[in-house]
């Protein structure tokens, strides 16, 4: 069986621009919640020096991971801020001191076994590097008692355009993360692992599979280049034809999935102890002169980023993430998250258009991977038709953007999966 | 502090409206409506455009009345407009046309809520209520480039009624019927483009003429014949395959076409009126509804709803 899928235009301008390694913000906002999960508390207070790479926010909770420092600075703020989800948390202000010094604390963690493995994740603040977010070491720390893994997946397919992080990572950091994977599979006891990449990247294509053609295990699995190929379930169904059931995790069919450049982190994480304390970014959209791919401490505010990104006039729109799944960012000091792969900035002439009425044309359908009924789900929606929402499923929407990418009547169809799904949360009541 | 706009994703958007099919699916007409035009003159042209005029008036005066956003620039009253024209015959008096098409608008498409809220085809719907009501008139062809005769217009019968012999050649480039029937190389042509354009799935044409085909050559009938005469070419590409009045899903456009391709033959074979492909897109439009509920698709790694009662 293919799954539906759709052509999305390309646009990857920076796919050859090799990452920049230059950016020395002169302060961080650090949001204590940078992941999926549980906020971090602040360790440090307002006046306290600290130095890149120190501890500043852990949690007890299980599902959580500790945020780190991502400048040498001063802290001068702790202050609630409303982040790139529209939730409030508390956020720690650096002014950086421009003398950049590693913490103490930071230097390569004792890896042993399986649970010291897990533990270095866990203090590493790994989180998945694609967009979701999830805490890495949460991922990893199963029972191997209760479920057995038999499949690394790593997720390179990069579908959305304009993103080329990812790419620029499997390019730019190959050995690092075939070594990256031999440790996962070697801490983990997993056979074998494929690399999940979009047809589209010829180069990243070859060099890893000249790379693997050593190692026991580790395929290149080449995908189609078609939209949504990066999602977690359709990755899963085109590289194993292993099915993912509404609402369980990749586990339940043997498969751990990560995110190249989450990879290449923990690779590097383990070899030097530095944690997650910046990311490559792409900046690119219809009026950047320039393309480029780019090292950003987290933290690092949006204002920061236009300075250096060659804009040709000023954005009326800006993306954090890919054009289809991304978030609009209304506030210019908005800080860069562990989770933030692209800053696309657009002029209005993108700016959505008025929706009309539907001519059932059954685009929609068609685009929907899932297979799902957008059109049908949307007038369940308007009619808060709870019953009809569930039977039709919208529980399972990934929010991937596609029937309202394809639609010719220019409806809002993936927002009204939302807030259906919300709705369903909220037991029918608006 | 300047702030930027919010909206929900996706940020893009592909640069396909309605408007734009509208508008391949008028292009994809154009070699029918030319066709007609060398066919039977600018007769046929002019029921073309008075079609088309009242169609989009109508729906703008009816838009008015009932203070509705006003839809026309959709060209989608155009398209209802051509395809009514399609199915008269090229002399038929224009007011008849012009009642047609206020039909067709107002009471099958605005009266159901306006576009892609008609359960049914509004072009046919008019078609069958002209026929209806000005029977005679309806059914009285022409003999093609009758104008360029300088003997009065002879009336044919519709090849499906009368036993004349037939040229292949006729069939596909010149026989009499309605204004859009006559020439099956330019509805191919079209539909050919509307494919290629992917405003349509090509299920439809092919399952619906597939079905017409097979059934003949079962019970023993002229193939090509029963294919390339009467509407069925025109009603496979252009009308059995309108957005608002059949099936969502591939496989409920496949029923729809094969039960549409039954009924047709049926019509024709034991029926008594000339309206096999009309009636029969009539019908499965009524069935629409029930075939989309029947092929109901399931969502990829789905589980079985359980019942909380």
């Amino acid at each position: 069986m293919k799954l539906h899928s759709i052509r999305l235009p390309h646009r990857k301008a920076s796919a050859e621009m090799p990452t920049l390694k230059t950016m020395n913000p002169p302060r961080v906002v650090i949001s204590m919640s940078q992941h999926g999960g549980v906020p971090c508390t602040p360790l440090v207070q307002v006046g306290d020096e600290v130095k890149t790479g120190q501890l500043i926010g852990s949690s007890d909770a299980v599902i959580s991971s500790p945020v780190h420092a991502s400048i040498t600075g001063k802290v001068t703020e702790i202050t609630d801020v409303i982040n790139i989800a529209g939730k409030r948390n508390t956020a720690i202000v650096i002014e950086s001191s421009h003398r950049q010094e590693l913490h103490e604390s930071v230097k390569p963690p004792v890896v042993t076994d399986r649970q010291s493995f897990i533990e270095a994740v866990k203090n590493s603040g790994s989180v998945g590097l694609g967009g979701a977010g999830f805490p890495t070491y949460v991922k990893l720390n199963f029972d191997p008692k209760q479920s057995k893994a038999d499949t690394l997946l790593i997720n390179a397919a990069e579908c959305e355009p304009y993103i080329t992080s990812d790419y620029r990572a499997l390019v730019e950091s190959s050995h690092e993360l075939i070594s990256g994977i031999k440790l996962i599979m070697k801490y983990l006891d997993i056979s074998k692992a494929y690399i999940g990449v979009e047809s589209d990247k010829a180069k990243a294509i070859s060099i890893l599979t000249e790379r693997c053609q050593a190692e026991q295990g580790i395929k290149v699995k080449v995908l189609p280049h078609s939209y949504p190929q990066g999602a977690e379930k359709i990755l899963i169904y085109n590289t194993t034809g292993r099915v993912l059931k509404e609402g369980e995790l990749p586990l339940s069919v043997g498969c751990i999935v990560m995110n190249c450049s989450s990879v290449i982190f923990i690779n590097d994480y383990l070899k030097t102890g530095i944690p997650l304390i910046r990311r490559r970014i792409t900046i690119d959209g219809n009026i950047v002169n320039k393309p480029m791919n780019i090292f950003v401490p987290v933290g690092t505010q949006l204002s920061e980023i236009i300075r250096i990104a060659n804009l040709r006039r000023t954005p009326d729109r800006v993306i954090f993430g890919g054009p289809m799944m991304g978030s609009s960012v209304y506030d210019p000091e908005m800080p860069i998250m562990k989770t933030t792969n692209a800053v696309l900035f657009f002029d209005g002439a993108v700016a959505t258009a008025q929706p009309t009425p539907c001519i059932r044309c059954g685009r929609c359908v068609r685009a929907c991977s899932l297979n799902l009924m957008p059109t049908e789900l949307e007038s369940a929606y308007d009619n808060k038709d709870v019953e009809r929402l569930k039977k039709l499923k919208v529980n399972i929407c990934m929010n991937c953007g596609a029937c309202s990418y394809v639609c010719p009547a220019k409806r809002n169809l993936s927002e009204k999966n939302q807030l259906a799904k919300i709705l369903l949360r909220n037991g029918g009541n608006v | 502090m300047t702030n930027y706009l919010v909206e929900p994703a996706p940020h893009i958007k592909s640069s396909l409206t309605t408007q734009k099919v509208m508008l391949h699916v008028i292009i994809a007409m154009l070699p029918a409506v030319c066709a007609a035009s060398y066919i039977y003159g600018l007769r046929a042209l002019l029921t073309i455009v008075v079609c088309s005029a009242v169609c989009v008036l109508s729906e703008l005066v009816f838009e008015k009345i009932t203070k509705r956003p006003r839809t026309i620039n959709d060209l989608s009253a155009v398209v209802t407009g051509i395809l009514l024209a399609f199915n008269l015959p090229p002399t038929l008096p224009l007011y008849m046309a012009a009642i047609g098409s206020v039909v067709a608008i107002v009471v099958v498409k605005q009266f159901f809520g306006g576009i892609g809220q008609n359960f049914a085809n509004p072009a046919i719907t008019a078609r069958i209520v002209l026929m209806l009501s000005f029977s005679s008139y309806m059914t009285t062809w022409s003999e093609p480039f009758y104008y360029k005769n300088t003997a009065d217009a002879v009336s044919t019968a519709t090849p499906l009624v009368s036993d004349q012999t037939f040229e292949l050649f006729d069939l596909f480039f010149a026989k009499s019927g309605c204004i859009g029937e006559c020439c099956n190389a330019a509805l191919l042509l079209g539909g050919l483009y509307l494919i290629i354009t992917r405003v349509i799935n090509p299920v439809t044409p092919i399952a619906y003429i597939g079905t017409v085909a097979l059934l003949t050559w079962v019970s023993g009938g002229n193939v090509t014949l029963q294919v390339l005469s009467g509407g069925l070419i025109l009603g496979a590409f252009f009308m059995a395959t309108d957005y608002a009045t059949t099936p969502l899903r591939t496989s409920g456009k496949l029923i729809f076409a094969v039960g549409c391709g039954l009924l047709t033959f049926m019509i024709r074979s034991f029926g008594s009126m000339p309206e096999g492909v009309s009636f029969s897109i009539l019908i499965m439009n009524i069935l629409t509804p029930y075939i989309d509920k029947l092929t109901i698709s399931h969502p990829f790694g789905a589980k079985k709803e359980v019942k909380s009662k």
